[in-house]
C-alpha cells in the first residue's frame, strides 16, 4: 500500500489541480488492475463500509498507547479526525509489510462479519505493521471515512490521461451502482456495455453563483428563469419498466422515497428527469418548509407517520433522456418541451413541473426578494439555447441566492476548533437578550478571517472568566452578525428557535454588547420565515 | 509563596524581581531572548551573555547584568541561577530558592540535542513551573538524524527540478539548528536579513554555523541555482519569496505534526520539528526533576495538569502571556520586518 499512501500523500498536500491529475494519473497507470479499480472506487465515493465502531477504535488505540480514554478524546477534540489520531498516538510500527491496497482492503472486508474478539488482534497487528500515511490510510479505510480532495472531474481526467479514452465516456461509465467487488478493471473501464447498467444516471449540470448584475446576461428572454427550491437535487430514470433516484451525490434513493413509486406509470420508458425532491403540501399544492424535509434526509427506512406528514414530490427542470433518446446535447429550450405531459398528470402523482418566471430583470429581481415566500432560495437563471453539460461548467446556469438572514448576537462561550484550526479559538456560542438575560441561541465557526480568528483567541485567552473542559466562558462582550438561511421553531434549543447554516458575517466591533438583537426580535423572524 | 501571579508577570517577593515579565518592571529575570519571554522597558535586566548579546541586537540599548549556568546569585532573600533549558542558543531555566524550598521556571524548552543550544539539563526542585505548548500525546518529534536527512532529500529534490527551496523557520534557534544540520557542499545557503541578523550574533559568540549568504535587496536572486534559503516564516508566500521566481516553500514547525495545519498552509512540505519538548519529552523532564507541584503555563494548560494529577503530581495552571510556537507563519512571535 506504500504507492497508493504516497499518491494520497501527494493528492492531500497540494491544491494544484495539475499536480493532482500528474499524480493520480501516474498511478493509474502503474498500479495493478485490482489496486487501481479499487483507486477509482475510493475516490468516486465506494469506501467500503465502517468495519469496527468508532467506540472500539478509540478503545484499543487507547489502550494500545497507554493513555487513559479521556485523554485520547482530549487529543482527538485538537486533531478533529479519529483515523489521524489514532496514528499519531499509536507507537511507531515494529515491522513492515507492504501488502497491495487490495490486499489490505479484502482483509478489512473480511473482518466486517467477525465479532470484536477476532477484529480486535487483527486490528492492532496491522496497526503495528504501518506507519505514517499507511496507517492513516488503513484507519480510514477502517471507519469507512475515507476521503480525499480530488473530485469527481479531476479523477475522471486523470483516467482519461492513464487510459487514452474520453473523458466524457468515462464520466458515464463511472456513474451508476458498481462496486470493485461486483465489477473488474477491465469490465468497467476497458470493455464496458454502455446498456449494462440500466440505473445508470447523467452527471448533472451545476451552477455558479451570479457574481454581477443579470443585466448582463443579455435580454432575459434567453434565459430560463425559475425558483430555487429548497430540496434535494435528484435525477429520476426510468428504463426497462424499473425506476430509479439518484441524489447529486450519485447515492441512490429509490427505497427512501417510496411516495414516488405511483410517477413509474406516468412516464414512458427510456425517460431521465432532472429536479428537486421537495416535501409537498398536497392539499395546497405548494411546497413545505425546508424542516418537514429534514426528517426524511439521511434516512435508510421510512416511518409511515414521516410518509403521512413529509410526502414528497420530484419538482422537475429538465429532462436529459426521453423516450430512450439522449437528449443532452439538445438545448434546454427544445428539452423543457418534453415535460409538458407533466401538467396533464392527475394531482396525486407527485411530479410537478418547475414553471418557468416571465417578465423583465426588474421583474425577477422581486420575485427573488419574496423568494422565501415561495419556499425557495432564490432564482435560477439558465441559458435557454444551452446543452446540458455534466458538472460545473460556467455561462450557462447561474444561480441567483437570496441574501441571507441577519441578526447581531453577543458571543458568551469560544471553543478551540480542531484540525486545521487546532490552537485558534474558533467555534463559538452566541446569545441574544431577553431583558437583562442573555438566551444562547446559535453556534458558528466560519465566516472570518485568519486575522479576526487570531485577534479573537487573545482575547478568549486574557478574558476567560470559567472553563468547562475545552470550552470558555467570555464576558459578553463581543457582536457579530450571524448571517443565515432559514429560522425554525426547536423544542431542542433553550431559545426554541434552530437556525439554517448559520456563520459569521462580520465582527461588529462598533456595536457594543447592549445592542445586540433581542429574543423578540428573533421570535418575530420565526414568525415571519419559520 | 516562593513565586506569586501579578499583572505584570510572574513574581518572587522575597527576592524583589520578576521572571519574564509582559509588563515593564524594576528588575526583570529572563529565560530566553524570544519576544514573549523577552521584553523592552524593564530598567534592569538578568541574563545569560548569549541572551544578552541578542537582546542587545533586538531591544537596543538596555541595562543588562549577566550570569553563566550554574552560577548561584543572592537576590534579596532569594537565590538565583541560571540552567540550560535546550530551547535555544543561551535559552535558560531559572532556579530560584527561598527558605530551602526549590521552584524552578522552565521558560521554554526541549529535552532534545539539537546540536546547537547547550542541551536542557533536569534541575531538582520542589516546585516546577513548565510549558506545555505540544502537551498532548499526539506530539512525537522525529529524531533530529531523519529530519537532516528529510530536508537534505528535499532539499536535493527541488535543485534537481530547478526550484529555490525555501525553508520558514523562526529567527532564532529554530533557523540556525536547521542550518547547522545542513550540508554546505550541496548547494549555497542563502539567509533572510531576520535570520543572518540573529546568525551574526551567535557567531560573534563563538557559534559555528555554516557559510551563509544574506539576501539583500541589490542581491541577483537568479544567480544561486540549487540554493536552500532560510526564511523566518511570516516570508512564505510573500512577495519577497516570489522575487526568487521558480521555487518550493516548506515550513518548519511541531505543528506540521497535524494534516489540518499543513493543509491550512497548502504547502508542498512540512517538516516536523519544534523547539519545545514534545509529549515523552514533557513528562520524562517533569520526572526527573523529582517536583511534586508542577504548574503549566502555554499550550494546552488543562489537559496537561490533569493529566499530571492522575500521574501522582500536584498540578495546576498558570495563566502568562506567553504565545509558545504558533502554527501560523503570520502570528509568528519572532516577526520581524523585512
Amino acid at each position: 500500500m506504500r504507492d497508493f499512501a504516497d499518491l494520497f500523500t501527494a493528492l492531500d498536500s497540494t491544491t494544484s489541480t495539475k499536480a493532482k491529475t500528474e499524480a493520480l494519473a501516474g498511478y493509474l497507470s502503474a498500479a495493478a488492475s485490482a489496486d487501481r479499480l479499487w483507486c477509482v472506487a475510493l475516490l468516486s465515493g465506494r469506501r467500503p463500509k465502517r468495519t469496527v465502531t468508532a467506540t472500539r477504535l478509540r478503545e484499543w488505540a487507547a489502550e494500545r498507547a497507554g493513555l487513559p480514554l479521556w485523554l485520547f478524546e482530549e487529543s482527538y477534540s485538537v486533531v478533529g479526525d479519529l483515523a489521524e489520531t489514532i496514528g499519531l498516538v499509536l507507537p511507531p510500527a515494529s515491522k513492515y509489510d507492504d501488502r497491495p491496497l487490495s490486499d489490505w482492503i479484502k482483509t478489512i472486508q473480511a473482518l466486517q462479519t467477525q465479532d470484536d474478539t477476532t477484529k480486535k488482534p487483527a486490528i492492532l497487528t496491522a496497526w503495528d505493521t504501518l506507519d505514517g500515511s499507511e496507517r492513516f490510510v488503513f484507519n480510514k479505510l477502517l471507519t469507512g471515512g475515507f476521503r480525499v480532495g480530488v473530485s469527481q472531474k479531476l479523477m475522471t481526467r486523470a483516467l482519461a490521461l492513464a487510459t487514452a479514452q474520453d473523458e466524457a465516456a468515462l464520466a458515464h461509465r463511472l456513474m451508476g451502482g458498481w462496486t470493485p467487488d461486483t465489477t473488474t478493471w477491465e469490465a468497467l473501464i476497458e470493455a464496458p456495455d454502455p446498456q449494462a447498467d440500466l440505473s445508470r444516471p447523467y452527471p448533472f449540470q451545476l451552477a455558479y453563483g451570479l457574481e454581477h448584475p443579470p443585466q448582463e446576461l443579455g435580454p432575459p428572454q434567453d434565459w430560463l428563469v425559475e425558483h430555487k427550491w429548497d430540496g434535494i437535487r435528484a435525477q429520476l430514470i426510468r428504463r426497462g419498466g424499473q425506476m430509479f433516484i439518484w441524489s447529486r451525490g450519485e447515492e441512490l434513493m429509490t427505497d427512501r422515497f417510496p411516495d414516488l413509486a405511483p410517477v413509474l406509470d406516468h412516464v414512458p420508458d427510456g425517460t431521465v428527469i432532472d429536479g428537486e425532491l421537495l416535501a409537498w403540501d398536497f392539499a395546497a399544492d405548494q411546497p413545505l418548509p425546508f424542516a418537514a424535509l429534514q426528517k426524511r434526509i439521511g434516512r435508510k427506512t421510512v416511518p409511515k407517520t414521516v410518509l403521512r406528514d413529509a410526502p414528497v414530490v420530484l419538482r422537475a427542470y429538465d429532462v436529459l433522456e426521453f423516450e430512450g433518446a439522449d437528449l443532452r446535447e439538445n438545448t434546454l429550450r427544445h428539452r423543457r418541451k418534453h415535460l409538458n405531459f407533466i401538467n396533464t398528470l392527475p394531482s396525486d402523482i407527485p411530479l410537478r413541473l418547475s414553471r418557468g418566471l416571465e417578465g423583465t430583470w426588474e421583474d425577477h429581481a422581486a420575485t427573488r426578494a419574496a423568494a422565501r415566500d415561495a419556499q425557495a432560495e432564490g432564482l435560477m437563471i439558465k441559458r435557454l439555447d444551452a446543452p446540458y453539460v455534466g458538472g460545473r461548467h460556467k455561462g450557462d446556469w447561474w444561480k441567483w441566492k437570496l441574501d441571507p438572514l441577519t441578526v447581531d448576537a453577543v458571543m458568551i462561550y469560544a471553543q478551540a476548533g480542531h484540525g486545521r484550526r487546532a490552537n485558534l479559538y474558533t467555534d463559538y456560542t452566541f446569545a441574544c437578550w431577553k431583558g437583562n438575560e442573555l438566551v444562547p441561541f446559535t453556534k458558528a465557526y466560519s465566516g472570518l478571517t485568519d486575522a479576526e480568528f487570531r485577534d479573537i483567541t487573545k482575547w478568549v485567552r486574557k478574558n476567560t472568566l470559567e472553563r468547562f473542559g475545552p470550552v470558555r466562558r467570555v464576558p459578553p462582550e463581543l457582536v457579530f452578525e450571524i448571517a443565515f438561511e432559514g429560522i425554525q421553531a426547536s423544542s431542542r434549543h433553550k431559545s426554541g428557535l434552530a437556525l439554517r447554516f448559520p456563520r459569521m458575517a462580520r465582527w461588529r466591533r462598533d456595536k457594543p454588547a447592549a445592542e445586540a438583537n433581542t429574543h423578540a426580535d428573533l421570535l418575530e423572524m420565526l414568525d415571519q420565515y419559520g | 509563596m516562593v513565586l506569586t501571579l501579578k499583572p505584570q508577570g510572574l513574581y518572587c517577593p522575597a527576592g524583589d524581581f520578576f521572571i519574564d515579565p509582559w509588563r515593564p518592571v524594576d528588575r526583570a529575570l529572563i529565560t530566553h531572548a524570544h519576544s514573549d519571554h523577552a521584553r523592552p522597558g524593564h530598567k534592569r535586566y538578568l541574563a545569560t551573555p548569549l541572551t544578552k548579546a541578542v537582546m542587545r541586537h533586538r531591544l537596543g540599548d538596555l541595562t543588562c547584568q549577566t550570569i553563566n549556568y550554574a552560577t548561584k546569585q543572592k537576590i534579596g532573600d532569594a537565590t538565583v541561577s541560571y540552567h540550560p533549558a535546550g530551547h535555544v542558543p543561551g535559552s535558560a531555566q531559572i532556579r530560584v530558592e527561598v527558605g530551602g524550598e526549590v521552584w524552578v521556571v522552565s521558560g521554554d524548552y526541549k529535552t532534545t540535542d539539537d546540536g546547537l543550544s547547550t542541551p536542557f539539563e533536569p534541575v531538582r526542585c520542589h516546585g516546577f513551573i513548565t510549558e506545555c505548548t505540544f502537551g498532548l500525546p499526539i506530539f512525537r518529534w522525529t529524531p533530529e538524524d531523519q529530519l537532516r536527512a528529510d530536508i537534505t532529500a528535499w532539499w536535493q529534490r527541488c535543485a534537481a527540478e530547478g526550484k529555490i527551496a525555501i525553508l520558514g523557520a523562526y529567527a532564532l534557534g529554530k533557523a540556525q539548528r536547521l542550518m547547522a544540520g545542513l550540508n554546505p557542499d550541496l548547494g549555497p545557503i542563502l539567509t533572510h536579513g531576520a535570520v543572518e541578523a540573529t546568525n551574526q550574533v551567535l557567531r560573534e559568540h563563538g557559534i559555528t554555523l555554516p557559510d551563509t549568504c544574506v539576501v539583500t535587496k541589490d542581491t541577483d536572486r537568479k544567480a544561486y541555482p540549487g540554493a536552500l534559503v532560510i526564511a523566518p516564516p511570516a516570508a512564505l508566500g510573500s512577495a519577497w519569496a516570489r522575487k526568487f521566481g521558480p521555487r518550493a516553500e516548506a515550513f518548519a514547525s511541531g505543528w506540521m505534526a497535524l494534516r489540518g495545519v499543513r493543509r491550512r498552509r497548502a504547502l508542498s512540505t512540512g517538516f516536523i520539528v519544534s523547539d519545545h519538548a514534545d509529549w515523552p519529552g514533557l513528562l520524562e523532564a517533569i520526572q526527573a526533576t523529582g517536583a511534586e507541584k508542577v504548574l503549566a503555563t502555554h499550550g494546552y494548560t488543562a489537559t496537561f495538569s490533569k493529566y499530571l494529577d492522575t500521574l501522582g503530581y500536584d498540578a495546576g495552571i498558570l495563566e502568562t502571556e506567553f504565545t509558545g510556537e504558533d502554527a501560523d507563519p503570520e502570528a509568528d512571535p519572532e516577526k520581524i520586518a523585512s
